[in-house]
């Protein structure tokens, strides 16, 4: 499997995450490519369809990073997002999807070091489990929208 | 059971004489023995149709969403949870409703029947807690209790929590603590035996969505299954698609499913869905603490939160 290179689905919020991505990219942290990202305006934002429809088109895994509890731009959102997230994680585990598959981290824009070491962190967790092995849709009947 | 059947009739009948509520909402004998069905009865008249037996198997607030007018309701345990649901949804008012509340001793499970009766039933019967089949071959009898539904084993709350003019006594709770042996049963198995699991249960679905149709939960005016652009889930029965459907919609009742069983009750497959939504049911309480629909003014598990919940998972 060393040759595995894993595509994650990177939903950041527009207000941290992101941000802390740029950063990274433009101090020049390393971080292998391997990230396909969305940008979103909350972490709170993010429905648990969108997480799906990442894994059913053929992630191997899905990380979803917001601001710090407490720094949310709308308040709230991440503390709503947090419960989904607990949520969704056990659900999706208890169907039998790795725990290495679903991430979560809190990055705000200034942590450009710390989103490339999640990103490393990441990465390493997913390669260690393979390519994705549920939940993709294989069947060629499904036209993009 | 008589006298449940004679209470709600006369309780129903003095609401709609006194104009208290313009309609009741009840069941009353269905086309089929074993299966009542829901019954809006609109006059004193009407009132004569309602009954009350083990039969009752679906949940009718699914029939309050969006009613205009004054509606009384008969509600057993689970049913007044989802009337307080439909109540902090706003999907009706406090002041619109009045509950008739019946205690319950737990609805029979239509698969354990037709095995009791091993044919199709012709007449059913109930009477000190034994219940008697009749087909074409011969009579059989069984204790009720040996016949319930799994979430009425199961059940913690039969006496209604919300409950204007009690039908009839309180009956005793029968369990006290939380009895999760069917999750846990899977959550003991390994990822893949897991997935294989679920892959299995959920083989013989054919999408006809009778599970969200008798949830009281699902009444947004677009379902994401019907959604298009974008297309969040295939319609066919493609078994990632049949999977996210199930994922989804258990994941729309999290925090706020009552366990009332209505959706296994109306499954043509007996696809057993309540084992999702019976896990995030136990996630809830384990991570929150929450028990769904017990007050008619604190939010769902997803729509609040505290600075401290858990989050040992988020990096
Ligand atoms: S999901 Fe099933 S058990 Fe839960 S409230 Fe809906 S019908 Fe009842
Ligand atoms: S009622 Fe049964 S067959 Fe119909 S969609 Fe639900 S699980 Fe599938």
């Amino acid at each position: 499997m060393t040759d595995f290179e894993p595509k994650i689905i990177t939903f950041l919020c527009n207000w941290c995450s992101y941000g802390a991505a740029d950063l990274a990219g433009v101090s020049r942290f390393q971080y292998p490519p391997n990230m396909r990202v969305v940008r979103v305006p909350c972490s709170g934002r993010i429905s648990p369809k969108m997480i799906l429809a990442a894994l059913r088109k053929g992630a191997d895994a899905v990380w979803v990073s917001g601001c710090h509890p407490g720094d949310c731009h709308y308040i709230e959102g991440n503390y709503y997002a947090r419960r989904k997230f607990t949520l969704l994680k056990e659900l999706l585990e208890y169907q039998g999807i790795e725990p290495g598959r679903l991430h979560f981290s809190w990055i705000s824009s200034a942590e450009g070091v710390k989103f490339a070491q999640v990103a490393n962190d990441v990465i390493a967790e997913v390669k260690k489990l393979g390519p994705a092995k549920h939940f993709i849709k294989k069947t060629p009947g499904e036209i993009a929208a | 059971m008589i006298n449940y059947t004679e209470n709600i009739r006369k309780i129903s009948s003095d609401l709609l004489k006194s104009g208290k509520v313009d309609v009741v909402i009840g069941y009353k004998s269905g086309t089929l023995p074993g299966v009542n069905e829901p019954f809006l009865a609109k006059t004193p008249e009407d009132a004569d149709k309602l009954v009350w037996d083990s039969q009752c198997r679906l949940n009718l607030a699914n029939y309050l969403t969006h009613r205009k007018d004054k509606v009384g309701i008969v509600a057993k345990g689970c049913d007044s949870r989802n009337i307080n649901t439909h109540i902090v949804e706003r999907r009706i008012s406090r002041e619109q409703v009045t509950v008739i509340g019946v205690p319950c001793t737990g609805m029979t499970d239509k698969t354990r029947l037709k095995e009791l009766a091993g044919g199709d039933i012709l007449t059913l019967t109930e009477a000190g807690g034994k219940i008697t089949v009749k087909t074409a071959k011969g009579e059989k009898t069984a204790d009720k209790n040996d016949l319930l539904q799994d979430n009425c084993i199961r059940c913690l709350h039969r006496n209604p929590v919300i409950n204007d003019i009690p039908a009839a006594d309180p009956v005793p709770e029968v369990n006290t603590t939380r009895n999760n042996d069917a999750i846990e049963k899977i959550e003991a198995m390994s990822a893949d035996e897991r997935w294989a699991f679920f892959d299995d249960l959920l083989s013989g679905c054919t999408r006809c969505y009778a599970c969200k149709n008798a949830c009281p939960l699902c009444y947004c005016p677009t379902c994401f299954v019907d959604e298009s652009r974008p297309q969040w889930v295939g319609k066919g029965d493609d078994p990632v698609d049949v999977r996210t459907y199930h994922t989804l919609r258990a994941f729309h009742c999290a925090g706020r499913c009552t366990d009332c069983g209505a959706c296994e009750a109306a499954c043509p497959m007996n696809i057993k869905v309540r084992l999702l939504t019976g896990k995030l049911e136990k996630s809830c309480y384990e991570r929150f603490g929450w028990e769904a629909g017990m007050t008619s003014d604190v939010r769902p598990a997803l729509d609040t939160f505290t600075t401290h919940d858990p989050e040992e998972f988020i990096k």
